[in-house]
C-alpha cells in the first residue's frame, strides 16, 4: 500500500465534492440551521403544556388554582365547561384536563376530603408522565397554602435538596444541538462515501482505477480519510461556532478528546457506507438500505431515548453499533467532562467495530469490483 | 439519393431558419452568430471537427435546449414561444449523441419503443402496428424481449432511431447516430433511412456526423468550425469549390490556416521485424462465458513487442470482453494471457503500470478538470512530481487540450473527452496500449493526428498497440489485424493480405464479406432492411399521432407511470426492502423508543447508617424505577461514578439522619445529585425522586402519628385517557407508521428525476410533447402505490401483532394515508427537480425527512410545545397532521367529523409540493 496513492484518492474525491454545490449548501445546513433548529426547538419536558379547567366550584381556592398555571411551563389555562372538555381532548388541544368539582372549598374545609380530577392524553408520551406530576404538585401547593391559613404549619421534618449536576438547568437544547451534530456526522459519513461509490461504478470510472497500479485498500482509504475528514471539520466548526458560539452552551469536557473519538467513528460509518453501497446494487437500493440502517442507528443508540428503558435485547444488539459507544462517549466528555480514563471503554469498542466494519467492508469491496 | 437542391430560395421554404444564433457555456462559445437556412425535405450532414458547437446546434433546433441569442425558427415558427413548441414538438425527432443515451437499459426493446408512442398518445391498436413494422424494418423484432442494456451498440442506434421515429417525424434530427457502430450495421441504419425517406420525401433529416464518407452521400452539407458556419452546398459543390479529391481533402481545406497547420496524411513507416521473437501479448485458447452465454470463444494470438495489432468486429462480437481480460479486469473462464511473458494477474500491480487502457465508455472523472484528470493519473502512475507538469503540458499539445485544461469534461464534446482519455491513458508513457475503440466520435484531423502519435510510439518507442476500431482506414494502417464475430476469431493477418485473400475491392468490402459468411446467408441481414417500405407506409398512412393536444393527457402521464413501474418491478430488491424495511423498522421503533424511565442505576452516600436512613435508601431500591449499585465511598466515589455515568442518581444521607428526625426539631436535608447531561432522563428521575420522598415523609408521619394526621384533605384522582396503561407501545406505534410512511415513499420518489438528470434520460422529457405536470404525476403514481401498500402492512401488523387496537374510523386513516403518501412522494419530487446529483438528492432526503419528522411533528414532543424555527416547522410539515389523524384514529377512536382541522393541511400539501416541483422543474436544458 503506498500512502502517496491514498492521498491522491483521497484530494479527487474532495475535488468531486467541491463540484457539487448543492450538497455542500446541505453539508453546511446539517451542521449549522439544522444543529441550531434542533437545539432551540426542544422545549423543557413541559414546556407551555396546554391545559383547561373546568372550574364548576368558583370559589377562592378554585380561582387560587387557575391563576398558578402560567408560562413557561404551562400555556395560560382554558377556562370550559365539562361539556367541551372530551370534545376538546379528542382534538389533542388540550393535554390536561383538570374539573374542580362543585363545593369544592366547602368540602375540603369540612374535611371531607372531596377530589378533584386531572385528565391526562396519555398519547403525549413525553408530557403526560412530568406534567401529571408537575400539576399534582402545584394543586397541592395551592391547596396546602390556602389551608395553612387555616390550621397552624405541619412543615415536613426532611427537606429534600435536588441538585443536577453537568446541566444545573436541565436545558434541553444542549443535548437537542450535540445529539443533532452526532445524527449528522453519521448520515452525512455514511452518505458521502456509499453514495460516491455507487456513482463511480454507475460512471465506470471505478473499472478505470483498476487498471492502474493502486489496489482496492487504496482506494477505500482514500474515500475514508477524504470524507472523514470533511465530516470532522464540519462537526468541529458545528461546535466550537454554533454549539458553544451561537447557541452558548458550556462544553465541559475536552474538545480534543471527543474529535478523536469522531474521528474514529468516522471511521466506523465511512467503512459502514462503502459496505452498504457493495450491498446495494444501485443508488435507489443504497437510498433504501441507507434508510433502514439510518433511523435504528439514530434512536436506538441511545441519543433519543434513554439506553436503559430500551429491552435488554435491542440494548445488546446496539452495541454491535458505533453510535451507541459514540453517544456515550459524546455525553460523558461534553457533558460531565470525563477525560480518556473514563472513556477508554468507548474508544476500545470504537476501535474494534471499526477495524472490523473496515475488513467487512474491504472484502465485499474487493467482490463488488470484480 | 435525390438530386440536390440549392440553398434556400426556390422550393419549399426551408425547414429550419438561423438568424444570428449564439450559445456560450461559461467562457465557452459554442455559436457565434449563425445565420444558416436549412433547406426541407432533404437529408442535411453538418460536418467539423470535434467541439465546434454542432451538438450545441443540434439541441437548439430540437427545442432541447433554451435559445439565449437570436432567433431559431423551426416549421415555420419561434421554437422558443412555448406555444409554437409545444405545437412543433410532437413533428420533431431528435436522437442525442451516445449510444442509448435515451434509452431505458433496464426496459425491453418493445417497451422501450411503446414508452416512446405513449408520449406521443398513441392508442392501442396503432402502437402494435407501428411497434412492429418498425421493429421489422430495423432487424430488431427476434429481440423484443431484451433489455436495451444488454444490446450492442449499433443495434442500440437502430432502437433509438425506432423511437425517434414512432411518430413520423416531419424533422428528423441524428447526434452521430453512426458512432461506435460497426460498419455493417452502419450500411443496415443508413439503408433504413434511405427507406424510409422514400416512404416520406417530405421528412427533412438532419444529421452530425464524423464520418466523411457517410457526408458523400448526403443532399445538402453545412461545414462548421469553432461556432461559425464555414460552407455550405452539395458535396460537389464543396469539392469543386476546394478542389478536393476527396470530401475529407475538402473539409481540411476549408479549415482556417492555423487548424491546418502540422496536417499530413498518416504514413506508418514499415515495421522492423525482431529476430528476437519477443512477444508482448500472448493469448491462449481464452474463452470467457457469462451463464450460458459464451463472450468470447477459445481466441489464441501473440503479439509481438512493437506491433499495431488492430481488432476489428461488429458490435457486441466479444472485443471488448478480450480486452478487459488481458487487463485482468475479468478473469478467463479458460484459457490464458501473458503480458511481457508474465500472466495476467488482478493484483500485478507492476504489470498495469507499463499498461495505459482506455475502455470504450468515457470513464474519467467528470468532477475534475482535465487537468485535474491528466494529473491525477500521473500521480496514480507514480511519474516523478518534477515531471508531472511537463508531460501534461504534452500531452495538452499533442492532443490539442491546451483551450480546455480547466474545463469539466461534462460540458465537452464527445470527440475531445476521447481525447483526453486518449491522453490519460498515455501519461504514464506505458509500454503497452490497450485501446478500445478510441477514435469513435473524434474528427478525422485530429484522428490522423492520433495515428501519427501511435506510429511513432510504435516505430520509435517499441510501444505495443493493441487498438479495437470500426474505421477502416484506421484499420489499414495496423501492422495486423484480427476480424472477430460472435466470440471467434475469424480471420488474423496483415491488412492487404485480408483484402487478396477475399479478392475484394476494399478491406471494408472484405471485412463485410467476412461478416455475412459468419452470419450465414446475406438474406438474414438483408432482407428485414429491404422489407419495410410497404408497412413503413401503411404506417405513414395512420396519418399524425392521433391525440390531439391537450394540457394534461393521461396516456403521456401513464407512459411514465408504466415505465416507472417497470423499472420498479425490474428491480425486486427495491420493492422488497421498501415494503420489508419498513416492517422491520417498525418493530425497532415501537419497541425502541420508551418514554418509560426505568431500571436506573443510583447509590447511596449513607453517612448516617441508622435504621431509618438505610429504610430511606431501601425505598428508592425498591421500586421498579431504581437498581442500586453498590454503596458511595466518599465525594470523590460520587464524583467519579456520576462522570462515568455509572449511576445516574446519587442520594446523600447526612450524619445524625436518624437522630435528628426523632427529635423533630431541626429541619434535616438529605442531599440527592441527578445526572443532568441526558435532560429528558433527569426530569424523570427528578420526578421519581421527589415523589418517593413525599410518599417516604407520609408513610413516617402515618407511622408516627397514626392516621388522622394525614387522612385527606383533598384528593387528585389522575385518569390517563387513550392509553390507561400508560404503554409507550400503543403511544408509538400509531406514530411510527406516518414516520415511515414519510421517508420511504419520499426516497423512492426522490431519485425519480435526479437519476434521469444524471444518466441522460431527461432529454426524453426535453423533446417529447409531455408536460411537467404528466411527467411528475405520472412517475409519482407507482411509488403511490406502493407507499399504500406499505400502509395496509403497517396497519395489520400495528393490529394483528403489536394488539394496539383501532378504535377510530379506519376509513379516515386510509384516507388521510392516501393524501399523506401522496403528499411525502411529491415531496421526493420537489427535492428531485433541484438537486444536481444522486449524493445530494439522496442526503437531503434523508435530511429533509428524517429531522423533521423524528423532531418537530409531535411524535415525542407535542408541537404546541416547540419553540422557533422547530416548531414553524411543526406547523408546516405534514407529519404533524398525520401524526395527530394516526393518534386519533388508533387510540381516540376519532373519525372524519373529529379530525377535519387534520385533514385540511394534508389535503392542501400534496397539491403545493407537487405544484412547486412542477415550478422548479425545467422543461429545457439551460
Amino acid at each position: 500500500m503506498r500512502m502517496a496513492n491514498v492521498l491522491q484518492l483521497g484530494i479527487k474525491e474532495l475535488r468531486g465534492l467541491a463540484r457539487d454545490p448543492m450538497l455542500l449548501v446541505l453539508i453546511v445546513y446539517a451542521f449549522t440551521l439544522s444543529v441550531y433548529t434542533a437545539s432551540t426547538a426542544m422545549p423543557e419536558t413541559l414546556s407551555r403544556a396546554t391545559i383547561a379547567i373546568v372550574d364548576e366550584d368558583q370559589s377562592p381556592v378554585s380561582s387560587r388554582i387557575v391563576s398558578a398555571f402560567y408560562p413557561p411551563y404551562f400555556a395560560l389555562p382554558e377556562l370550559i365547561s365539562p361539556y367541551e372538555m372530551d370534545r376538546r381532548m379528542d382534538a389533542g388541544t388540550d393535554t390536561f384536563a383538570l374539573d374542580i368539582p362543585p363545593d369544592f372549598q366547602r368540602d375540603l374545609l369540612a374535611g371531607r376530603s372531596p377530589a378533584i380530577q386531572l385528565n391526562v392524553d396519555a398519547t403525549r408520551m413525553s408530557q403526560a408522565f412530568t406534567g401529571s406530576g408537575y400539576v399534582q404538585s402545584i394543586v397541592s401547593g395551592e391547596i396546602g397554602e390556602f389551608l395553612d391559613r387555616y390550621r397552624g404549619t405541619s412543615a415536613p421534618p426532611v427537606d429534600l435538596a435536588l441538585r443536577a449536576r453537568f446541566n444545573q438547568s436541565l436545558d434541553k437544547g444542549w443535548f437537542g444541538a450535540v445529539t443533532n451534530v452526532i445524527s449528522s456526522i453519521t448520515m452525512l459519513s455514511i452518505v458521502l462515501t456509499g453514495a460516491a461509490l455507487i456513482r463511480e461504478r454507475e460512471h465506470g470510472t471505478i473499472e478505470h482505477l483498476l487498471v492502474m497500479p493502486i489496489t482496492p485498500t487504496e482506494i477505500m482509504l482514500g474515500k475514508v480519510w477524504s470524507m472523514g475528514l470533511v465530516v470532522l471539520l464540519a462537526s468541529s466548526v458545528a461546535l466550537v461556532f454554533v454549539v458553544q458560539g451561537v447557541l452558548k452552551v458550556e462544553i465541559n469536557g475536552s474538545m480534543a478528546l471527543f474529535l478523536a473519538g469522531a474521528a474514529l467513528q468516522l471511521f466506523a460509518t465511512t467503512s459502514m457506507g462503502i459496505f452498504l453501497a457493495t450491498v446495494a446494487g444501485s443508488m435507489p437500493q443504497f437510498g433504501l438500505l441507507l434508510m433502514l440502517v439510518l433511523l435504528p442507528l439514530q434512536v436506538l443508540s441511545g441519543g433519543l431515548t434513554p439506553r436503559e428503558s430500551m429491552p435488554q435485547i435491542l440494548q445488546d444488539v446496539m452495541l454491535a453499533a458505533p453510535n451507541t459507544h459514540f453517544v456515550i462517549l459524546a455525553q460523558s466528555v461534553l457533558f460531565r467532562g470525563a477525560g480518556l480514563d473514563v472513556v477508554w471503554p468507548q474508544f476500545l469498542a470504537l476501535i474494534a467495530i471499526g477495524v472490523a466494519l473496515f475488513y467487512l467492508a474491504l472484502g465485499r469491496f474487493r467482490a463488488f469490483l470484480r | 439519393m435525390t438530386a440536390a437542391p440549392g440553398p434556400a430560395g426556390d422550393g419549399p421554404p426551408p425547414v429550419v431558419r438561423l438568424d444570428r444564433v449564439g450559445l456560450s457555456y461559461g467562457r465557452t462559445r459554442a455559436l457565434d452568430k449563425v445565420t444558416l437556412d436549412i433547406p426541407a425535405g432533404v437529408m442535411v450532414g453538418l460536418i467539423g471537427p470535434d467541439g465546434v458547437g454542432k451538438s450545441s446546434l443540434l439541441s437548439l433546433i430540437a427545442g432541447a435546449h433554451v435559445v439565449r441569442e437570436g432567433r431559431v425558427e423551426v416549421l415555420g415558427g419561434d421554437i422558443a414561444d412555448p406555444d409554437h413548441r409545444r405545437r412543433t414538438c410532437p413533428r420533431i425527432a431528435y436522437m442525442p449523441q451516445g449510444l442509448g443515451k435515451n434509452l431505458y437499459p433496464t426496459l425491453s426493446v418493445s417497451e422501450n419503443v411503446d414508452f416512446f408512442a405513449r408520449l406521443f398518445g398513441q392508442g392501442r391498436q396503432e402502437r402494435r402496428r407501428r411497434i412492429d413494422t418498425l421493429l421489422r424494418a430495423t432487424g430488431l423484432d427476434p429481440f423484443p424481449d431484451r433489455p436495451a442494456g444488454k444490446l450492442s451498440g449499433g443495434m442500440k442506434q437502430k432502437l433509438g432511431l425506432v423511437c425517434a421515429l414512432i411518430h413520423d417525424p416531419d424533422l428528423l434530427i441524428l447526434d452521430e447516430p453512426t458512432t461506435g457502430v460497426d460498419p455493417l450495421s452502419r450500411r443496415q441504419f443508413w439503408q433504413l433511412i434511405d427507406d424510409i425517406r422514400q416512404e416520406r420525401p417530405s421528412m427533412s433529416v438532419i444529421v452530425a456526423t464524423a464520418y466523411m464518407e457517410e457526408a458523400q452521400g448526403f443532399d445538402w452539407l453545412i461545414a462548421m468550425d469553432g461556432g461559425r458556419v464555414l460552407a455550405t452546398g452539395s458535396p460537389a459543390e464543396l469539392l469543386e469549390r476546394t478542389g478536393a479529391p476527396t470530401l475529407d481533402a475538402a473539409f481540411i481545406a476549408l479549415l482556417p490556416d492555423d487548424k491546418r497547420q502540422g496536417h499530413s496524411a498518416v504514413v506508418i513507416p514499415p515495421r522492423a521485424t525482431d529476430a528476437d521473437g519477443d512477444f508482448a501479448i500472448e493469448a491462449e485458447h481464452l474463452t470467457m462465458r457469462f451463464g450460458d452465454f459464451t463472450a468470447v470463444d477459445d481466441v489464441s494470438f501473440r503479439i509481438p513487442r512493437g506491433e499495431i495489432f488492430g481488432f476489428l468486429g461488429s458490435n457486441g462480437c466479444g472485443k471488448t470482453t478480450t480486452m478487459k481480460m488481458l487487463t485482468g479486469l475479468l478473469a478467463a473462464t479458460e484459457g490464458t494471457a501473458r503480458l511481457f511473458g508474465r500472466p495476467v494477474d488482478a493484483d500485478d500491480i507492476e504489470v498495469r503500470r507499463r499498461v495505459g487502457y482506455m475502455s470504450q465508455a468515457f470513464s474519467l472523472y467528470s468532477e475534475l478538470t482535465v487537468r485535474q484528470n491528466l494529473d491525477l493519473h500521473a500521480r496514480l502512475f507514480r511519474l516523478p512530481a518534477e515531471r508531472i507538469a511537463g508531460r501534461i503540458a504534452e500531452m495538452a499539445r499533442r492532443f490539442d487540450l491546451g483551450d480546455v485544461l480547466d474545463a469539466l469534461p461534462d460540458g465537452l464534446p464527445l470527440g475531445i473527452r476521447q481525447r483526453l482519455s486518449l491522453a490519460v491513458a498515455m501519461i504514464h508513457e506505458p509500454d503497452m496500449l490497450i485501446l478500445d475503440e478510441p477514435t469513435s466520435g473524434v474528427d478525422p484531423v485530429a484522428r490522423d493526428a492520433f495515428w501519427q502519435i501511435l506510429s511513432d510510439l510504435s516505430r520509435r518507442d517499441g510501444v505495443t498497440i493493441f487498438v479495437s476500431t470500426h474505421f477502416m482506414n484506421e484499420a489499414e494502417l495496423c501492422d495486423r489485424i484480427s476480424l472477430m464475430h460472435a466470440g471467434k476469431v475469424l480471420v488474423s493477418d496483415t491488412p492487404a493480405a485480408i483484402v487478396a485473400r477475399r479478392s475484394a475491392g476494399s478491406l471494408e468490402e472484405a471485412f463485410i464479406a467476412y461478416l455475412e459468411d459468419a452470419i450465414g446467408e446475406n438474406a438474414a441481414t438483408a432482407a428485414p432492411a429491404a422489407a419495410p417500405p410497404q408497412p413503413v407506409k401503411e404506417a405513414s398512412k395512420a396519418g399524425r399521432p392521433s391525440a390531439p393536444r391537450r394540457l394534461f393527457d393521461l396516456r403521456r402521464m401513464f407512459a411514465y407511470t408504466r415505465r416507472e413501474s417497470l423499472e420498479l418491478r425490474r428491480d425486486p430488491i427495491r420493492a422488497t426492502l421498501a415494503v420489508l424495511g419498513s416492517v422491520l423498522l417498525m418493530f425497532v421503533i415501537g419497541y425502541g423508543i420508551n418514554m418509560d424511565v426505568e431500571n436506573l442505576s443510583f447509590a447511596a452516600l449513607d453517612r448516617d447508617d441508622t435504621t431509618l436512613s438505610r429504610d430511606y435508601v431501601q425505598q428508592i431500591a425498591g421500586s421498579r424505577y431504581f437498581v442500586e449499585k453498590a454503596p458511595i465511598t466518599g465525594y470523590d466515589d460520587l464524583d467519579r461514578r456520576m462522570r462515568d455515568g455509572e449511576i445516574s442518581l446519587a442520594i446523600e444521607i447526612p450524619p445524625g439522619f436518624g437522630r435528628d428526625v426523632a427529635r423533630g426539631h431541626a429541619t434535616v436535608e438529605i442531599g440527592a445529585w441527578i445526572d443532568g447531561a441526558m435532560p429528558t432522563r433527569a426530569e424523570t428521575v427528578l420526578g421519581y425522586v421527589q415523589g418517593m420522598h413525599q410518599s417516604w415523609l407520609t408513610q413516617k408521619a402515618r407511622e408516627r402519628y397514626g392516621d388522622a394526621a394525614v387522612a385527606g384533605d383533598f384528593q387528585i384522582a389522575v385518569r390517563y385517557r387513550y392509553n390507561p396503561g400508560i404503554e409507550s407501545l400503543v403511544a408509538m406505534v400509531p406514530a411510527v407508521i406516518p414516520l415511515l410512511l414519510m421517508m420511504i415513499p419520499a426516497m423512492l420518489a426522490v431519485l425519480s428525476v435526479v437519476r434521469e438528470k444524471e444518466l441522460g434520460s431527461i432529454i426524453n422529457f426535453y423533446t417529447t410533447p409531455v408536460t411537467r405536470f404528466e411527467f411528475l404525476v405520472g412517475k409519482q403514481l407507482p411509488y403511490l402505490g406502493l407507499a399504500m401498500l406499505n400502509f395496509f402492512m403497517l396497519v395489520a401488523l400495528a393490529v394483528f401483532v403489536f394488539g394496539v387496537p383501532l378504535t377510530g374510523s379506519l376509513a379516515a386513516l386510509t384516507a388521510a394515508a392516501l393524501l399523506y403518501v401522496f403528499a411525502a412522494t411529491a415531496l421526493g419530487l420537489l427535492l428531485s427537480t433541484f438537486m444536481s446529483s444522486q449524493i445530494a438528492a439522496i442526503f437531503g432526503t434523508a435530511l429533509l425527512t428524517l429531522i423533521p419528522a423524528v423532531q418537530y411533528s409531535g411524535i415525542i414532543d407535542p408541537v404546541a410545545s416547540l419553540q422557533g424555527a422547530g416548531a414553524v416547522i411543526g406547523r408546516i410539515y405534514p407529519t404533524t397532521y398525520f401524526v395527530t389523524i394516526a393518534r386519533g384514529t388508533f387510540s381516540k377512536a376519532l373519525g372524519f367529523p373529529d379530525l377535519a382541522g387534520a385533514f385540511l393541511p394534508l389535503v392542501a400539501a400534496g397539491p403545493i409540493l407537487l405544484g412547486l416541483g412542477a415550478l422548479f422543474l425545467r422543461k429545457q436544458a439551460s
